[in-house]
């Protein structure tokens, strides 16, 4: 069963209808990248997913659990919502971190909100604590910031910031994880050090969706690539359907500086 | 009592004895307006549009007329008016009187910086909050708060500032604070008449009072460098 089932998802902002009738499935482990030019609708979609919009029709399904319908209005209750989006992470363009805690402090702080709901909270409060912490550090060693972990993110490179955000969408154990445009607001050379980490992660089998304009790195790391535009679907396969042998004229002319750079 | 030196005691005594009375009503006035400013301004942001409009039309009759004359209206309105008088006699009626009046101006002040304060934090700090299935209140206290009280501190330490020097306006419903005492030598009080000198040492007063504020704001501020 895949465990992400995206169904005939619509959305519009006024009168201009940004998505239109999305369908696409996703396997447990796999990676999708998302391509398109800007205002195809890309980053929208992936709002959607984590309910920063909601979308006017459609469902979406995970693990063949309904977390969102658009034509039942108990989806749009904020508690409703703020379980179901935990089966989503998500890593934005700007990282935004929260600036007045440290890095360590930013990957705890979620899950050390969520503990204080648990019943033996009180009584255990010491362990719970300290297994959180053990667990951020960890995620952050993976990152490669152990060095970083007390600094506060003015004192980060850019694609610490960015690494230190992983670490805290990961530390929430998501389903999915996803990445608006991880790497937009880096340059060439923080961007490498994001990608590796994102692929790093791809070879743990985590399950992720990359809205990218890096075109290179979609082709290398996905098992899967939509191409959207004007608000549709108008590819969706493996790299090699996409990227090698697109169906659509709109996608050959998308692509086509990226191909003649690389061939 | 003729010479400065003999007279500068007794009128040292009644000035620290006028300053009590504004320092009360300042902190008073700090205590009740910052709580209810942020009430204030969240109504003003309600989903619910009278509570919106009502506030609105609040912030704006106290933000458009004096303070002086909302002390008059308040203190005298209920007794002159309604024929009854609520706040009570004496100098402990005028400085409830003085307090209401000075909490509600300055909550209203107060709202409008927070509300600035508010929207000025990225809608990206609450995205992140979001996604990592925060409720609305964790984001708005382990997230925005901190964030929104650096950048508000400025324009708040402003209003203190005033606030300070706004209590005598109080004077206008007879509140004995410093300038009702510096005033009192000039008409005679304690033998002493017709001196104009201790309403000027007044302005001491404020000045040193502020000079400190400033510094403890300025540190406070100092401390919320550590993050950007």
């Amino acid at each position: 069963m895949s465990i992400l089932e995206v169904e005939h998802i619509g959305k519009s902002f006024d009168h201009t209808e940004v998505l239109k009738d999305i369908c696409f499935t996703l396997e447990k482990s796999q990676v999708l990248s998302i391509i398109g030019s800007s205002g195809s609708g890309k980053t929208t979609l992936l709002r959607c997913l984590n309910f920063l919009e909601h979308a006017d029709s459609g469902v979406i399904k995970v693990g063949g659990k309904v977390v969102f319908d658009a034509s039942d209005k108990e989806y749009l209750k904020e508690s409703v919502v703020r379980k179901n989006r935990l089966h989503f992470g998500m890593v934005f363009q700007s990282f935004n971190l929260f600036p007045q805690y440290t890095a360590l402090q930013n990957v705890m702080l979620a899950k050390q909100l969520q503990a204080k709901k648990l019943p033996e909270y009180k009584e255990k409060k010491k362990e719970i604590l300290q297994e959180i912490e053990d667990e951020a550090k960890m995620l952050l060693y993976q990152m490669g910031l152990s060095e970083r972990m007390d600094n506060y993110p003015h004192q980060l490179s850019g694609g610490q910031c960015q690494r230190v955000a992983i670490a805290r969408a990961l530390a929430l154990k998501p389903d999915i994880l996803c990445f608006d445009e991880p790497t937009s607001a880096l340059d060439p050379e923080l961007t490498g050090e994001v990608l590796r980490v994102i692929k790093e992660l791809a070879e743990t089998k985590m399950t992720m969706i990359i809205v990218t304009h890096e075109m290179a790195f979609a082709r290398d790391v996905s098992d899967k690539v939509i191409f959207m535009d004007d608000g549709y679907v108008l590819e969706h396969g493996t790299p090699d359907e996409v990227f090698n042998n697109p169906k659509e004229e709109r996608t050959k002319q998308f692509l086509g500086r990226f191909i003649a750079n690389n061939n | 009592m003729d010479t400065f030196m003999e007279q500068l005691p007794v009128v040292v005594h009644s000035l620290n004895i006028g300053f009590l009375q504004t320092m009360k009503l300042f902190f008073v006035t700090l205590l009740g307006a910052l709580p209810l400013g942020l009430l204030i301004c969240f109504g003003s942001k309600s989903k619910i549009a009278p509570i919106r409009v009502v506030l609105k039309l609040f912030i704006w009759i106290i933000r458009g007329t004096p303070l002086m004359i909302q002390l008059l209206i308040i203190y005298y309105f209920p007794g002159l008016v309604l024929k009854n008088p609520v706040w009570g006699g004496g100098e402990g009626g005028r400085f409830f009187a003085s307090s209401v009046a000075f909490i509600i101006n300055y909550a209203c002040y107060f709202s409008e910086i927070f509300r600035g304060g508010i929207i000025s934090i990225p809608v990206g700090q609450d995205e992140a909050g979001k996604v990592l299935g925060m409720t609305r209140s964790q984001i708005f206290f382990k997230v925005k708060l901190l964030q929104m009280i650096k950048r508000i501190l400025p324009p708040i330490s402003n209003e203190i500032l005033t606030l300070v020097k706004d209590t005598s306006l109080a004077r206008i419903i007879a509140l004995q604070e410093i300038i009702w005492a510096g005033q009192a030598f000039m008409k005679g009080s304690q033998g002493i008449s017709g001196a104009i000198w201790p309403l000027f040492f007044t302005a001491i007063y404020y000045l040193v009072c502020n000079g400190l504020l400033t510094l403890l704001l300025g540190g406070l501020e100092k401390k919320l460098e550590y993050f950007r």
